[in-house]
């Protein structure tokens, strides 16, 4: 479903993120990414919603080579994917039903669409009590709860989760595992960067690790690799 | 169908954006008040300066003094051959009799002068025809006439006494070049000001955005095409363009009321009738420029965050 075919990135000032990359997700797989700060698993993530291009090598959703859309094409190519970041990224000046119902709005749902699913998958990620909320009234497992609910709202068919778990306490943290875990049982592909040894001992799926921008191991069933270290 | 969805969620999120950025909305409505109060003084600067400069041109003519002997008719032969002149706006016919008159009000006080009048027998004025030219640059064509011996002035030697041109020929000629600076003088100001209040408004817009830069990259994440983005930022902004436009025309109404009752004998026009008997154009002037301002602005400054 997701194919990096020898992807390099060198950003302006020098810094070689990715190594001749080349990797394969199939879909409804649970991919776990993990590295050091710096060892490309955020630049893996861009290249894949089309944020940077690569220097080198092509990246192929299907059999889109991702880096060959014109702009409105990009637009319409990530509604096919929704996104998670540590840093929440919701809308500040809206509040939590209005986050969701701007992602429905962008990719032109009905009105009565709108006013269906957001109560419903508020209910999911248990916020029904903070649905107007703003994001600066919410504890940091509340926003990404709600991030995570904007990124399933469209049904997309990736799920790419950057460090969700970075700024939460391990509660909160386990929830969101314990989400993103649910929606890959119901069939959508996930792919997560962490570096939380506990979240990916629990999540117990295929586990890739970076290192220096190149892949150096990719387990099919994984658990973070300290044992692994040489 | 779709469109119109898309225009209604446009509409309300920028009224919702507005709401809700209060500080900052309240910043953008003040610049455009300044920016359209601004292009409000201009227009009325402009009609400022044509009345006065069309004032001072109605005060320029050339007098035709006619002999004392010179019968009625000819003086009116003359007047109408002058008004046949493609260069002549109008042309004022004073008799003999109001001649004098006009000499004796003038010399009211002038006892010395009325006696010496009074003991002359008859009327010592010839007729006088006031010529006014359509533009204040055609006097010296209009003199050259009346002062050549061609056909149509042959029968007129010895009926013309004198011809005040070549006295006036100085104040008419830098009048000429006065109101000329006035009108290239009064365009670079309105010109500068409103470049300078165009530009105010632009970087105002461009700040409010910047602090919006950050959500206008989430948006694009979460896939919403270009014109869904921008269009909110353009109902914000022509919303600042609309508030600024009432203050705008509020405001110049005491001020003009004040200008109207303390300058109206310096500016020699009352300002405050001028603005209520205009206010409608003034008011679609500003607003019009209000909203080519601030929507423009939006779409540039907008449009730096949407090409990644």
């Amino acid at each position: 479903m997701i194919q990096f075919e020898n992807v390099s990135k060198v950003y302006q000032d020098g810094t070689l993120a990715l190594d001749d990359v080349t990797l394969s997700i199939e879909q409804g797989e649970f991919v776990s990414i993990i590295g050091h700060s710096g060892a490309g698993k955020t630049t893996l993530t861009k290249l894949l919603l089309a944020e940077e291009k690569p220097t080198d090598g092509s990246v192929y959703f299907e059999s889109i080579d991702v880096h060959r859309l014109s702009n409105t094409e990009v637009t319409k190519y990530r509604r096919r994917i929704g996104t998670v970041f540590q840093d929440f990224k919701l809308l500040a000046n809206k509040n939590a039903y209005e986050n969701i119902a701007f992602a429905m709005e962008a990719s032109g749902k009905s009105d009565e669409e709108i006013q269906n699913d957001v109560p419903h998958v508020l209910e999911l990620v248990d916020l029904t009590t903070k649905i107007f909320n703003f994001p600066h009234q919410m504890s940091g497992g509340e926003k990404q709860r709600l991030a995570i609910a904007r990124a399933i709202i469209n049904q997309p068919e990736v799920i790419i989760a950057d460090e969700p778990t970075g700024n939460l306490d391990p509660v909160n943290a386990y929830e969101v595992v314990q989400i993103l875990k649910k929606i890959n049982d119901l069939g959508t592909t996930v792919i997560l960067t962490t570096h939380n040894k506990e979240v990916i001992d629990s999540i117990g799926r295929r586990v890739i690790t970076f290192e220096k921008g190149k892949i150096i191991n990719d387990q099919k069933v994984g658990s973070y690799p300290i044992t692994n270290k040489k | 169908m779709r469109n119109t969805l898309g225009f209604k969620r446009i509409i309300r999120g920028g009224i919702l954006n507005f709401r809700r950025n209060g500080t900052v909305s309240l910043a953008s409505v003040l610049v455009m008040t300044i920016t359209l109060s601004v292009i409000a003084f201009i227009v009325l600067f402009q009609a400022l300066l044509q009345s006065s400069l069309a004032d001072l041109k109605n005060r320029v003519d050339i007098s035709v003094y006619m002999t004392t002997d010179t019968p009625e008719e000819k003086v009116l032969s003359l007047k109408q051959s002058l008004e046949q002149l493609p260069e002549v706006g109008s042309v004022e016919y004073v008799s003999r009799d109001k001649a004098l008159e006009d000499f004796r009000i003038r010399h009211a006080n002038d006892y010395v002068t009325l006696q010496a009048l009074s003991e002359l027998n008859g009327n010592p004025l010839g007729a006088i025809l006031n010529v006014r030219a359509k533009d204040s640059g055609q006097y010296e064509s209009i003199a050259r006439f009346l002062e050549s011996e061609n056909d149509a002035m042959a029968q007129y030697t010895g009926s013309v006494e004198r011809i005040n041109y070549s006295q006036n020929k100085d104040i008419i000629d830098r009048l000429n070049v006065i109101i000329d600076g006035g009108k290239k003088l009064g365009f670079a100001v309105t010109l500068i000001l409103a470049l300078v209040s165009v530009l105010i408004t632009y970087n105002t817009i461009r700040l409010a955005i910047y602090t919006s830069r950050e959500e206008i990259g989430v948006m694009r994440l979460v896939g919403a095409e270009n014109k869904y983005i921008r269009g909110p930022f353009i109902v914000e902004g022509l919303l600042s363009g609309v508030i600024g436009t009432f203050i705008t025309i509020l405001a110049f109404i005491p001020l003009t009321i004040w200008a109207g009752s303390n300058l109206s004998d310096f500016l020699g026009v009352n300002l405050f009738s001028y603005y209520i008997s205009n206010i409608f154009q003034i008011f679609f002037i500003i607003l019009i420029a209000g909203a080519i301002i601030s929507a423009i602005s939006s779409v540039w400054a907008v449009r730096k965050y949407l090409t990644k």
